[in-house]
């Protein structure tokens, strides 16, 4: 804190997403970039810092989704306090923080596919954004925009009782978790009065994946063929091969399902991911270094989750997983919008996990925390909801934080939302000079089924603000769209 | 009773000893005046005026005056707690005091007393001054930028030959608090965890054990400052 920094308003995260779509002399498209502004600042904030305050400082990053910030610095510190890797934590300590974290998942999924995404669905794409928001659908779905609300709400109470707050809490520490799960809170989320218990969490989170199937039968050419391109696939899985959302090794698939990078210890993540800077972008493009920067660009969040693992380790989820995994002959799927139908199958997932933790006795008792000899560097990797969230810390003997580097998880998603905005260009904007109305529809969809971390993504109407330019071959603006 | 000196706060009826400062026989009498450099038992240091009370029209800071027989004390005003609020905010101001981080806060007597007064923002403008901590100590973490000098540390945290371990450097706007490393070097575990209780907010850290106590237990997360004083009179 003893030095200035000032931050060029430029480099603020802001309200927009900025699109740049550039024609040919014969107008036909030649370029489209998606262009991001991301949190670089938060690296240079910590340094100086005492370690232990990293955990509640950087989940600072972000209103949607702290706690996995906040989980990802605290496993990076388990490893600098000698309490290892994932597993070495004490069983309150662990179980706790997976508690926290499907709490976390399941209000995130539950607020992306309510709030943002089932307008879309129930009033088409093409609707008035006037009605295409969240309000349309408490006035037209009354029920659907209850569950949401409520599912969100549950999620967000089992934060506070494990983290201590709804947002931005304290709950984890380095070595373990501050506080055991009270009786109080343990029957409540067991047992309360309808909606809020955990039965019927499950039951609506099986609805709203029944939802989605109804959809998806009714308007399947749209959905497969909506911003379709083959890519690579990263995240983390059990060391067996399941789904596994809060610890794990990293594993990547390419298109074809063949395994690029298995087993990988996380600690060793520079060997193999390597992040590209760009010119004209300020968020950085990660790729696999082995396969180089044109083919080891990846996806990360929910549908490279299903792509990545070989099974869910919970019977109803694991169901729907079939079934999903049924639609690609076993392949990885790579439908941009089939995004919305594996984090749904997550939503699903995270329910059941919490009713097993639930029901153990080491969330109410046990040792807190754990210890060991201090070492100098730590990485944590989490799957936070938008994916694969990397946080690295070096300290110096002083208990200082010297260096940080997080990869958040729609950095990881940089390339592929920019190819999905490439998908909706080329579709739409060849031969044209303007800007339509459904070109932007289009690329709000493509980008929100990443549910990017950006401000614009999580609008609170649901109505994405974007700014799109058009510029002709010799690079004269021609026409900018902007929606508010 | 018969020693007692009387005296009343605000109307109330009061009983002192004998050069007992106002202070200190309010809070005996179960008055809260609002403080942050007294501490029970310590030399007053008088230094951060959030004591203020009136006595006889004339502002005097309650941690210093002793009591005298009749005396009159207005401590419950708008006039006061106005003042009090304005002195609040330019210690937040004077300093870098971040709460969402800080892991004092709950803890914390200047934001407990930032919430008292119901401070949104700062009359005053912010001055960022420039501040080093001092993290090579082996047991504690000195973050200057939260410092408000009270001296609480430096008039309680004493070695065994009562040397304190802790001093102010440097004179005016440049006045700063410093550890005797020497000193600290021979520091116990307990003293450690005192140093950090001691200070009203999060400028003297124990190493590695920030955030171990959970939202909800902490000293403020469930009363307000001061709500818990009781009469022992
Ligand atoms: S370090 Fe704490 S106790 Fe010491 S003078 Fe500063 S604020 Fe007061």
């Amino acid at each position: 804190m003893s030095k200035k920094i000032t931050i060029e308003p430029v480099t603020r995260v802001e309200g927009h997403g900025k699109v740049t779509i550039h024609l040919d002399d014969q107008n036909q498209v030649a370029q489209s970039r998606l262009h991001i502004v991301e949190f670089r600042g938060f690296e240079r904030f910590v340094q100086g810092r005492p370690y232990w305050e990293a955990p509640v400082l950087v989940q600072r990053l972000c209103g949607i989704c702290p706690v996995s910030h906040h989980l990802a610095a605290a496993k990076a510190l388990d490893v600098i306090v000698g309490a290892g890797t994932g597993e070495g934590l004490t069983p309150t300590g662990e179980k706790m923080r997976r508690l926290m974290h499907y709490g976390q998942m399941f209000q995130s999924h539950a607020l992306h596919f309510f709030h943002l995404v089932s307008p879309d669905l129930l009033f088409g794409y093409d609707a008035d954004p006037a009605i295409r928001n969240v309000i349309g659908v408490a006035m037209k779905h009354k029920d659907l925009a209850v569950m949401g609300v409520m599912m969100r709400k549950y999620g967000q109470e089992v934060i506070r009782a494990t983290a201590g707050k709804k947002i931005h809490g304290t709950g984890a520490i380095p070595g373990g978790i501050n506080k055991h799960l009270t009786q109080e809170d343990k029957e409540f989320f067991q047992t309360g009065p309808d909606p809020m218990n955990i039965e019927k969490m499950i039951e609506w989170s099986q609805a709203s994946v029944d939802f989605l199937k109804n959809y998806y039968k009714e308007h399947k050419a749209f959905i497969d063929e909506f911003a379709y391109f083959p890519s690579n696939h990263l995240s983390l899985v059990r060391k067996d091969g399941a789904l596994d959302l809060y610890h794990g090794v990293l594993r990547a698939v390419d298109h074809e399902g063949n395994k690029i990078l298995d087993d990988v210890d996380y600690q060793e993540y520079e060997k193999y991911i390597q992040e590209e800077v760009r010119s004209w972008s300020y968020m950085k493009f990660p790729y696999l270094k082995h396969l180089g920067k044109e083919k080891g660009w990846y996806r990360v969040g929910p549908l490279a989750r299903l792509n990545t693992c070989d099974f869910i380790p919970s019977p109803m989820a694991q169901k729907e997983f079939e079934e999903f995994k049924s639609l690609t002959n076993g392949k990885p799927n790579n439908h941009c919008m089939h995004y919305h139908y594996a984090r749904l199958i997550e939503l699903l997932h995270s329910a059941e996990m919490m009713k097993d933790l639930l029901n153990d006795p080491d969330l109410m008792e046990g040792e807190l925390t754990t210890k060991g000899a201090k070492i100098d560097r730590g990485v944590g990797v989490i799957e936070a909801p938008r994916g694969t969230l990397f946080h690295h810390y070096e300290i110096n003997d002083k208990d200082q934080i010297v260096k940080a580097n997080l990869i958040v998880s729609t950095t990881n998603n940089n390339e592929p939302m920019n190819k999905s905005v490439n998908f909706v260009a080329n579709k739409m904007m060849n031969g044209q000079t303007e800007i339509s109305e459904p070109m932007m529809n289009a690329v709000e969809v493509a980008i929100r089924a990443y549910d990017p971390c950006l401000s614009c993504a999580t609008h609170a109407l649901g109505k994405m603000p974007l700014d799109v330019s058009l510029y002709d071959a010799k690079d004269n603006l021609i026409d900018r769209k902007i929606t508010q | 009773m018969a020693e007692k000196i009387k005296f009343t706060i605000d109307g109330k009826e009061c009983y002192a000893e004998q050069g007992q400062t106002i202070l200190a026989a309010a809070l005996d009498n179960g008055v809260y005046i609002p403080s942050l450099c007294y501490l029970k038992d310590l030399i007053p240091a008088g230094s951060c005026r959030i004591c203020n009370v009136k006595v006889s029209g004339r502002f005097m800071t309650a941690c210093t005056t002793p009591v005298n027989d009749g005396m009159e004390v207005e401590n419950n005003t708008p006039e006061l707690e106005e003042l009090r609020k304005s002195i609040v905010e330019m210690l937040f101001v004077s300093g870098n005091h971040f709460c969402p981080a800080c892991e004092k806060s709950g803890n914390c007597e200047l934001q407990a007393l930032a919430y008292k007064y119901q401070m949104m923002v700062p009359r005053f403008p912010y001055i960022f001054p420039e501040k080093e901590v001092d993290p090579s100590s082996p047991k504690l973490f000195i973050e200057r930028n939260r410092c408000i000098l009270c001296k609480r540390c430096i008039r309680s945290i004493k070695d065994e030959s009562g040397k304190s371990l802790f001093a102010f450097k440097k004179r005016g706007n440049k006045l700063m608090i410093n550890l005797d490393h020497e000193l600290a070097a021979t520091m116990t575990d307990e003293m450690a965890e005192e140093a950090m209780e001691i200070c009203p907010v999060g400028s003297i850290l124990r190493k590695e054990k920030g955030f171990d106590q959970p939202i909800g237990h902490r000293k403020f997360d469930k009363q307000a400052i001061g709500s818990d004083i009781k009469s022992v009179i």
